[in-house]
């Protein structure tokens, strides 16, 4: 892929910090998190925290546990230890449905289309528009749907047919569509831009730009630093299961980010975390 | 499909047969069974050299294919979530057999003989049984994630034993008279002039929704089908419902029936015999409204849609905060019930319950619902193509009985119909996608 999200934020340094709000209590916090499988502890004591307008971009290895951590704050799985709170106080997730009523909407990496049905039943998967009679109001979902997809993707016009006869980048900006209809307060994008091309990769991260603006708080998971580095406010790096370290992307390089990424090396300008290297 | 026409579906619908195909929004598969019963009938018709396509066949035809075509509405939901429910003959069975004994033996203690109920109580329990059965199959599938072709199997044993178990092997007969309405026949049909009255209601009803969608669809401003596409699937509809009913009360009550039924009423049989017509018997009018509610159920609420995306992609459908596994069980429940009312039409068709109601009927229902465009992959199918499935199986049998084929010859040709039939769509499936 030769275009990359970086290479369309080129607003410069210090840019995107203008709009995050650290007045009130974080949007969400982490603390502690683990979860074990069968004796493997996929996540060991991470935290975690987000505010408003703040994308903070999660970065590692495949297998860092990063995928884990967020798929607990999405109510996927069940975290053995730990506590979450949302602005500021204890939540409980104990499912999908759980997250979502506190506003946390999730993009997986997969998707997670029911690709034989049309883009507006996967919008609305799980919180249907009814009509006064209890039954599902197609035509009412279907205006919402228009709307929406028309902000993200003003070419749509497949509304009819099932999302398997979609292309790649359609089908990502379905999912996208559907974290953002129900006024996400946070969003998780997965490897957001994994299969797309490079046009799509823009207009991600023009909507993530957007987001920000809506005092929306982004996590970005990622593998690789190039695609996410210049759109984050704050990186945090995790390696097995821990997290190394967090820092402002202002007082780090992206070789340094490297650095905790492979070696889990904290550099100067970040605070380290229970994975870091010790001296 | 190429990328250069899917942008505009308002521009691409007005050119050729095809186009005409896509203005009218019909399903092509769909169409394609519709063709393929066509072709069997007038094949069939041939050859039994005019017997087929007589009233009295296709009669007698839709009043066999009652109870699988119940059954095949609901293994369509149980097929669309990736499951299969082998139990379901045993259950027509077990249930059947409830039914009768609670109707001879266990409810005249409590209601009297001939009381104007026992039907119906009987009924609401034979269901009621149905759908507990159902879900404890269901739950074991669901929650303890046992999987449905082993959980199923098993039932098909255990309520084949339980429905013998039940009056220890005895044959239950006869039944109580308003019950056996349910089988059809001459009393258990409504007739010509209700036979009227329905398809007359039916065709307001079509035209009534269809106006409906349409204001609909104009309020939010979506693209319309043409008018004509609305008027011709409209003016089809009418004709088929007037069809089928004109059928149904050409057939008339054999002379001796009906001049039993003039005594009984105090009639005079006037000269050149009393003419009845049967109208559409009860049993094809329980398939006909099972199959409009299953479709509604699937189509028009959220119960039907979480089935769909279950089938479609079952992750996602947890991710989207469905509760996945009572969805599932509710699915089997739903197919329990619908047993339990195809075994009191096949009861009641019978005038007996037998120790072997329903045996294979559950491999008919899965190849209705199959041959019906039910994918066993999961996620695909319509209770329509279930309901002309088990048409297309029925006609099979009934022609080939017609024109004297050896029984064991009539499976081999069952048996081939079906794996054809599968490979047709499967072919079809792959240029689709």
């Amino acid at each position: 892929m030769s275009t990359t999200m970086a290479d369309i934020a080129d607003h410069g340094r210090g840019h995107h910090h203008a709009g995050v709000d650290r007045s009130g209590p974080p949007l969400v916090e982490m603390q502690d998190i683990s979860i074990a499988f069968g004796g493997i502890h996929a996540v060991d004591r991470a935290s975690l925290d987000l505010y408003p307008g703040e994308v903070v971009a999660l970065l590692g290895h495949n297998g860092a546990g990063k995928s884990t951590l967020i798929k607990i704050l999405s109510g996927a799985y069940k975290r053995d230890a730990g506590e979450i709170r949302v602005r500021g106080e204890a939540a409980t997730i104990a499912n999908p449905r759980d997250a979502k009523t506190y506003g946390i909407e999730t993009i997986y990496q997969t998707l997670a289309l029911a690709d034989n049905v049309d883009a507006a039943s996967n919008l609305f998967l799980g919180r249907e528009i009814l009509t006064a009679w209890g039954t599902l109001d197609d035509a009412a979902m279907e205006a919402e749907a228009r709307k929406v997809m028309g902000r993200l993707n003003p070419n749509f016009r497949r509304f009819k047919e099932p999302v398997k006869a979609l292309s790649g980048g359609q089908r990502q900006s379905v999912a996208i569509a559907r974290a953002i209809l129900f006024n996400a307060k946070i969003l998780i994008m997965d490897e957001p831009t994994a299969a797309l091309g490079p046009q799509e990769t823009a207009q991600v991260g023009e909507l993530i730009k957007e987001l920000k603006k809506e005092q929306i708080g982004i996590f970005l998971i990622s593998h690789d630093i190039h695609d996410v580095f210049d759109l984050a406010d704050r990186v945090v790096v995790m390696k097995n299961g821990q997290v190394v370290g967090s820092a402002l992307t202002e007082d780090v390089t992206k070789d340094e980010v490297l650095g905790m990424i492979i070696l889990g090396k904290c550099p100067p300008g970040a605070t380290p975390g229970p994975g870091a290297m010790r001296e | 499909m190429s990328q250069a026409t899917t942008g505009m579906p308002a521009l691409k619908a007005n050119s050729g047969v095809k186009g005409i195909i896509r203005s009218t929004e019909i399903d092509t598969r769909m169409l394609g069974m519709i063709g393929a019963l066509v072709v069997i009938w007038v094949l069939f018709h041939f050859l039994s050299g005019g017997i087929f396509l007589s009233p009295r066949n296709l009669w007698n035809l839709t009043v066999q294919t009652s109870s699988i075509a119940v059954m095949a509405t609901g293994m369509v939901l149980v097929i669309v979530t990736r499951n299969i429910d082998l139990s379901v003959g045993s259950l027509l069975g077990f249930t059947g057999m409830a039914m009768a004994a609670l109707q001879t033996d266990v409810l005249p203690q409590y209601l009297g003989l001939d009381n104007p109920f026992t039907w119906v109580v009987a009924l609401i329990l034979g269901i009621a049984l149905g759908v507990v059965i159902g879900g404890l199959q269901g739950y074991v599938i669901a929650f303890l994630g046992v999987p449905s072709f082993i959980v199923t199997l098993g039932g098909l044993l255990v309520w084949r034993g339980g429905a013998w178990w039940l009056t220890s092997g005895r044959t239950v007969a006869p039944l109580d008279d308003t019950f056996r309405l349910m089988g059809g026949g001459a009393e258990g049909s409504l007739g010509t002039t209700w036979t009227w009255i329905i398809a007359l209601v039916a065709c307001v009803l079509v035209a009534a929704s269809m106006v409906m969608a349409r204001k609909r669809r104009t309020k939010f401003g979506f693209p319309l089908r043409p008018v004509w596409a609305e008027l011709a699937i409209a003016v089809f509809a009418f004709v088929v419902l007037a069809g089928a009913a004109a059928v149904f009360n050409a057939y008339e009550w054999p002379s001796m029936i009906a001049a039993r039924y003039a005594k009984a009423h105090g009639m005079t049989v006037p000269e050149g015999g009393l003419h009845i017509g049967y109208g559409v018997a009860i049993p094809v009018l329980m398939a006909i409204v099972t199959g409009i509610v299953m479709t509604f159920v699937s189509r028009r609420t959220r119960f039907g849609r979480y089935v769909f995306a279950i089938g479609g992609n079952p992750e996602a459908a947890e991710l989207a905060g469905i509760n996945t596994r009572w969805v599932l069980m509710k699915v089997f429940m739903l197919m329990g019930g619908l047993a339990a009312i195809a075994g009191a039409i096949a009861t009641a068709r019978l005038n007996a319950a037998t120790n072997a109601l329903g045996t294979l009927d559950e491999l008919y229902t899965i190849a209705a619902a199959v041959i019906g465009g039910t994918s066993l992959a999961g996620g695909a199918g319509t209770i329509a193509g279930a309901l002309i499935g088990a048409l297309v199986m029925q006609s099979l049998q009934s022609g080939m009985v017609l024109l004297g084929v050896d029984s064991p010859l009539q499976s081999i040709v069952v048996g081939i119909v079906l794996v054809i039939a599968v490979w047709i769509d499967s072919v079809y499936r792959r240029r689709a996608a």
